[in-house]
C-alpha cells in the first residue's frame, strides 16, 4: 500500500514525459488523476491504520543492496504508523492542490507536471522510508525537481533563489549523512525501528556531535533562526504550486525527520540540548513573527510566518511531553493545509493583479468577494481561532511545552497576538479600504479547478477544528512511544 | 610453466597488443583510408575481453613470470573496465577519426593504451610496473598531440613535461622502496614490512610518498594535478575522454595494488602513515577542484577541475585502510565503475554538442535541451551523477566511499583499542566531501540550468550520429542501472578487493 503511494505519482511523471508536443497539455489531465488516485491510496491507508495496534504497518520490504557482506546492506523498507498516516494524508491532499492551482501554466507544461509529480513521490519517500540511507536518498532526490520548479517556472529572482534553496539544504544534510554512517555503523544497521531499539552507544564521534549533524538538517528544512533565509526566497520567487508543496509538506519533513529519527534514536542527547533548542524555538517564533509584520510583499509576508509557525513545531516536540510532541504533530499537519490555502489565495490574488505589494492593492473584497472570504478565513485559521484547525494545535503545544520551559512558550503565546496583528492587518490592507479604480477589471474565482482546490482546503481545516479527533487518535498513537523513551506516558 | 601458460596469463594484453600491431600492418598495406580499421579495433578488444572471460570462467591463473605479473579477479576487474571504456571511445569517435591524418596511429595507440593499462594492473613487480606505466604514458603523450594541431601538441607537450617529473620521482620512489627492503617484487616488500622494522619507517615513507606523485598523476589528483585542466582543455576531446577514466582507472589500480599487497595492506606499521597522506590529497583534491571548478567558463576546463574533484572523492577509498577490512579498496573499484559510465556520457555528450556548436563555451550550451534533447538529456544525467544526485550511480557511489571511510576510521580504533582522546579523522574527511558535494552541485547545476532554462541563441536541432548515440545510450543505461541496482557492481568490486588481501602472507 505505501509502496503503491510512493510510486504512483512516478508513473504519473513518466507518462506525461511520453506525451508528444501537441499534446503537451494533456499532461495536466495525467496529473490530475495520478495525483487524485495517490491521494485515494493515502485516504485508504489512513482508514485503515490502526492506531491501536503497536508498531508500523502496511510495512513492504525488500533488500535493495546486499552484496553480501561488507557492511553495506540497504533496505528498501516503507511502513507507516501514527506520525506518517497523517503526514502522507496531508501529501496526497496537498499534492491534488498543487496539480489544481497549476491549470492555467502554459510554458512547458509536461515537464512541469513532471517535475511536481517526482516531488510528490520524493516527499512521500521521506514519510515512508523506514531505512536512513533510503530516507537520505529520498531526501536528496527532493532537491532536483525543486530547483527546476523554481528556476523555470518562477518569477523575479528565480535562479538566485533556486540555488540559494539547494545550497542549503544540500550543506545542511551534508553532516546528516555522516551522522547517519556513524550510526548505522555503530548499530550495525540503518533500520531505524532497530537503531531506536538498541540505540548505538559506542559512536565513533561523539553521540552528542552525531545528533547536531543530523539536527542540522532538520533545522535548515523547517526552518528555524539563523537557518531560515533561504525560506523567504523560495517562497517568493516560486510559483504558486511549489509554495504550496514547500509550505505544506516539504518543511514538514524537517520536524518529521526530527521526531521519526532524532528524538527516538538520540533520546539523552535530545534531552540535554532541550533547553537551548526550546529557546531557539521561543526565538524564532517571535523573531518570524516580528520580521513578518514589516513584510510589503504578500507572498513574503507568509513565509515569514512560516518561519514563526514553525517555531511552535519545534517548541513542542523539545517540550519531550506526550502533550507537547502530539502538538507539534498536530501543528504540521494543520499548517500544512492552513498555510497551503493561504499561498493559494496568493497565488489567485497575483495571478489577477500580476502584483504582490500589498501596497498596491485596497478594496479587492468588492472584485473578488469569494477570494477575500477564504483568505479571511484563511487567516483567522492562521491565527488560531477556535472552531478551526490551528487552534487545536496551537493550545495543545503550548500546553505540552508550558511546564518544561515556560519562558518560551510564553514568547509563543505572544507569537500568537502578533500572528493575529499581521493576518488581520494584511486582509484589512488588501481586502477592505475604499476600491481601487485599476483593479475594476477583476474577476473573482471563476475556474472549477480554483473552486475545488480552496473548498478541498477550508473543508479540511473546519473538520479537523472541529473533530481533532480525526488526527489526534492517530497521532497520539505514533507519538506514545517516543514520549515513553523520556518517561512520559500520557 | 611453458610458453602457452604464460601467454594466457597476460592474454588480454598480448590480444591488445597484436591488435594494435595488426591495425597499424592493415593502415600501411591498405588503400590510403579504405582499411577496416574499427572492425579491426573493436575485434581485437573483443578478442582480449573473450580471454578476461575465459580467465573469469576457469578460475584466475595466479602469479606468472616469476611472480612479476599476476592474473587475479582485481586484475580482471581493470580489464574488464579498460575494455569496456577503449571500446566506447574507439565507436564514439568514429566520426571525429574519419577526419584525422593519423587515424591508424591513433586506433593503435588506443590498443597499446589499454594493452598496457592491463599489464599495469597485473604488475607485481616494481620493474614491470614501472615499464607499463610508462608505456601507457608516453602513449597517452602521443595521443594528446595526435590531430597535430598548434593547441593539441601544445597539451602533447605540458602533459609530457609534467609526466616526465612524475615518473622522474616515481623511479627515485622505487629506488628508495627497493633500497629499504632489498625486493622489487611486491611480495618481497610486503613480506619485509609485515617483519615489522621500525627503524626502516622514515626511508619507506619517502619510498611511498614519491611513489605517490607519480601515481598521482595519473589519477590527476592534488598536488599532482596542474597538467589537468590545459590538457583538457587543449587536447583533443576523444582522446580526453579516454585520459579522464582510462589513466585515472590505471592509477587508482596500481595505487591499490602497491598500497595494499606490496605495502602490506591495513595493519601495518606504516599504514596509517599513507592512509593519511591520501586523506589529505583527498582532501585537496576536493577543495581544490570544486573550488576552480566554479569560476570557468570553458566545458573542458570545467570538467578537469571536475575530475581533480572526483580523484579527490575517489582517493578517499585508499584512504580508508583497515587491518582485516577490505571495504576501503572495494569503493574505489566501486566508484572508477560508475565514474567511467558517469565521465564517458558526459565527455561523449560534449565531444557530439560542440562538435555541431563548435564552440565549448558554457553560454553557448543555452537552451540546449531544445535543440537536441537526447544530448542535453545525457550530459544533464551525467552531470546529476557527478554531483551525487539520486537516482544515479553517483550517489550511489560516493554514498558506499563515505560509509567505507566510517567504518575503516571505527575499526582502526577497534583494532588500536583506543577510542578515547584517539581523533577520528576519515569522519573529518567526509565531512569535508559532503559539503564538496554542496559546492560542486553549484557549478553541475549551473550548467544544467544553462540548458535548460537559458533561451537558445541557435534554433536549428540536431542530433548525434548513430554509433554515438549507441554509446551515449550504453553510458546512461550504466548511470542508472549503477544507480538503481548497484548490488551485483558492488559484489564484484568486494571479490576484486578481496583478491589483494588474500595473497599476503
Amino acid at each position: 500500500m505505501p509502496t503503491l503511494f510512493l510510486f504512483l505519482p512516478l508513473v504519473g511523471a513518466i507518462l506525461a514525459l511520453m506525451l508528444p508536443k501537441h499534446r503537451e497539455h494533456e499532461a495536466k489531465w495525467i496529473a490530475l488523476a495520478f495525483t487524485t488516485l495517490a491521494f485515494a491510496v493515502s485516504i485508504a491507508i489512513f482508514v485503515w491504520f490502526d492506531p491501536d495496534q503497536v508498531g508500523y504497518q502496511m510495512v513492504d520490504q525488500f533488500k535493495w543492496i546486499n552484496p553480501g557482506g561488507g557492511g553495506f546492506e540497504v533496505q528498501y523498507i516503507v511502513g507507516v504508523d501514527g506520525l506518517s498516516a497523517p503526514m502522507v494524508l496531508l501529501l496526497g491532499l496537498l499534492s491534488v492542490v498543487a496539480v489544481l492551482v497549476s491549470f492555467s501554466v502554459e510554458v512547458r507544461v509536461k515537464e512541469y507536471f513532471a517535475y511536481l509529480l517526482l516531488l510528490e513521490t520524493a516527499v512521500a519517500g521521506v514519510f515512508l522510508s523506514l531505512d536512513l540511507i533510503q530516507f537520505f536518498l529520498f531526501w536528496e532526490l527532493e532537491l532536483l525537481p525543486m530547483y527546476m520548479l523554481i528556476s523555470l517556472w518562477g518569477t523575479g529572482r528565480n535562479r538566485y533563489s533556486a540555488m540559494k534553496f539547494l545550497i542549503y539544504t544540500l550543506a545542511g544534510s551534508a553532516l546528516m549523512l555522516v551522522g547517519f554512517l556513524v550510526l548505522g555503523f555503530a548499530g550495525g544497521t540503518f533500520e531505524i525501528s532497530a537503531l531506536v531499539e538498541a540505540p548505538p552507544q559506542d559512536t565513533l564521534v561523539p553521540l552528542s556531535l552525531v545528533f547536531w549533524a543530523i539536527m542540522l538538517a532538520f533545522l535548515v528544512k523547517l526552518p528555524i533562526f539563523p537557518f531560515h533565509t533561504w525560506l523567504p526566497d523560495a517562497h517568493t520567487d516560486a510559483p504558486t504550486a511549489v509554495s504550496v508543496m514547500l509550505a505544506g509538506v516539504l518543511l514538514k519533513m524537517g520536524g518529521y525527520g526530527i521526531l521519526r529519527i532524532v528524538l527516538p534514536i538520540l533520546p539523552e542527547q535530545a534531552h540535554d540540548f532541550r533547553v537551548l533548542l526550546a529557546a531557539l524555538a521561543g526565538f524564532s517564533v517571535v523573531y518570524g513573527a516580528v520580521i513578518t509584520l514589516q513584510q510589503r510583499d504578500l507572498k513574503r509576508l507568509i513565509a515569514y510566518s512560516s518561519v514563526s509557525h514553525m517555531g511552535y513545531v519545534l517548541l513542542g516536540m523539545f517540550a519531550l511531553s506526550a502533550v507537547g510532541m502530539s502538538g507539534a504533530a498536530l501543528q504540521m499537519f494543520t499548517h500544512g493545509t492552513i498555510t497551503g490555502l493561504l499561498f493559494v489565495m496568493v497565488g489567485l490574488v497575483y495571478e489577477r493583479t500580476h502584483t504582490r505589494e500589498i501596497s498596491e492593492m485596497s478594496g479587492l473584497m468588492h472584485r473578488m468577494p469569494l477570494i477575500g472570504t477564504v483568505m479571511l478565513l484563511a487567516g483567522l485559521a492562521s491565527l488560531g481561532l477556535p472552531g478551526m484547525s490551528g487552534f487545536v494545535a496551537e493550545l495543545t503545544t503550548f500546553l505540552g511545552a508550558f511546564d518544561a520551559h515556560p519562558a518560551a512558550t510564553i514568547a509563543g503565546i505572544f507569537g500568537v497576538v502578533l500572528a493575529a496583528g499581521y493576518i488581520l492587518w494584511t486582509v484589512q490592507r488588501v481586502f477592505h479600504g475604499p476600491a481601487d479604480e485599476k483593479w475594476e477589471h477583476l474577476t473573482d474565482a471563476n475556474h472549477w479547478w480554483e473552486y475545488t482546490a480552496m473548498a478541498s482546503l477550508v473543508i479540511v481545516i473546519f473538520a479537523v477544528g472541529i473533530f481533532p479527533s480525526l488526527l489526534t487518535e492517530s497521532i497520539e498513537s505514533g507519538i506514545e512511544p517516543i514520549a515513553a523513551l523520556f518517561g512520559d506516558s500520557a | 610453466m611453458n610458453g602457452w601458460e604464460l601467454v594466457h596469463h597476460i592474454g588480454p594484453s598480448v590480444a591488445l597488443f597484436v591488435g594494435a600491431g595488426v591495425v597499424l600492418t592493415a593502415d600501411m598495406i591498405g588503400t590510403r583510408g579504405r582499411a577496416p580499421l574499427i572492425p579491426l579495433t573493436l575485434l581485437a578488444l573483443a578478442i582480449a575481453a573473450g580471454w578476461a572471460l575465459w580467465h573469469a570462467s576457469t578460475g584466475t591463473t595466479g602469479p606468472a613470470f616469476e611472480g612479476a605479473i599476476v592474473m587475479d579477479r582485481f586484475a580482471l576487474f581493470f580489464i574488464f573496465l579498460l575494455i569496456s571504456a577503449t571500446a566506447a571511445v574507439v565507436i564514439a569517435s568514429t566520426d571525429w577519426a574519419e577526419e584525422l591524418d593519423l587515424k591508424g596511429e591513433y586506433y593503435a595507440l588506443l590498443l597499446v593504451a589499454a594493452g598496457s593499462m592491463s599489464l599495469l594492473a597485473q604488475g607485481n613487480d616494481l620493474i614491470l610496473i614501472f615499464v607499463a606505466l610508462e608505456t601507457t604514458s608516453i602513449v597517452q603523450y602521443v595521443l594528446v598531440g595526435v590531430t597535430r594541431q598548434d593547441r593539441s601538441a601544445e597539451a602533447g607537450i605540458k602533459y609530457l613535461i609534467n609526466g616526465a617529473v612524475a615518473a622522474g620521482l616515481m623511479i627515485y620512489g622505487f629506488a628508495f622502496l627497493f633500497g629499504t627492503t632489498g625486493a622489487t617484487s611486491l611480495d618481497g616488500i610486503a613480506a619485509f614490512i609485515q617483519s615489522g622494522p621500525e627503524e626502516a619507517r622514515l626511508p619507506l615513507m619517502l619510498g611511498f610518498v614519491l611513489v605517490a606523485a607519480g601515481f598521482g598523476f595519473k589519477m590527476a589528483i592534488v598536488p599532482f594535478h596542474a597538467w589537468a585542466p590545459d590538457v583538457y582543455q587543449g587536447g583533443p576531446s576523444p582522446v580526453i575522454s579516454f585520459i579522464s577514466v582510462a589513466s585515472k582507472a590505471g592509477g587508482f589500480a596500481i595505487a591499490l595494488r602497491l598500497f595494499y599487497s606490496g605495502l602490506g595492506g591495513g595493519g601495518t606499521f606504516i599504514s596509517q602513515d599513507w592512509a593519511i597522506m591520501f586523506g589529505v590529497f583527498a582532501v585537496f583534491s576536493m577543495l581544490f577542484g570544486n573550488l576552480a571548478a566554479l569560476v570557468q567558463t570553458d566545458v573542458r576546463r570545467l570538467l578537469g577541475y571536475s575530475s581533480i574533484a572526483q580523484a579527490g572523492n575517489i582517493a578517499i577509498g585508499l584512504a580508508a585502510v583497515a587491518a582485516g577490512s577490505t571495504l576501503g579498496p572495494s569503493t574505489v573499484l566501486f566508484f572508477l565503475g560508475t565514474y567511467v559510465a558517469t565521465n564517458l556520457g558526459a565527455f561523449f555528450a560534449v565531444i557530439a554538442i560542440s562538435r555541431r556548436i563548435r564552440s565549448y563555451e558554457m553560454s553557448d550550451y543555452a537552451g540546449m535541451i531544445r535543440r537536441s534533447p537526447v544530448l542535453a538529456g545525457v550530459l544533464m544525467l551525467s552531470l546529476l551523477s557527478l554531483t551525487g544526485i539520486p537516482p544515479t550511480a553517483g550517489f550511489i557511489a560516493k554514498l558506499y566511499v563515505f560509509n567505507g571511510a566510517i567504518q575503516a576510521d571505527a575499526l582502526v580504533h577497534v583494532n588500536l583499542g583506543a577510542i578515547e582522546g584517539d581523533f577520528p579523522w576519515l569522519v573529518v574527511v567526509v565531512a569535508v566531501a559532503v559539503f564538496n558535494t554542496a559546492i560542486s552541485a553549484f557549478y553541475y547545476l549551473r550548467w544544467v540550468r544553462v540548458m535548460v532554462l537559458d533561451e537558445p541563441k541557435d534554433e536549428s536541432t540536431f542530433r548525434a550520429s548513430a554509433p554515438m548515440q549507441a554509446m551515449l545510450g550504453l553510458a546512461t543505461a550504466g548511470v542508472l542501472l549503477f544507480g538503481l541496482i548497484p548490488a551485483p557492481l558492488i559484489s564484484a568490486a568486494q571479490r576484486a578487493a578481496e583478491t589483494l588481501q588474500v595473497r599476503i602472507p
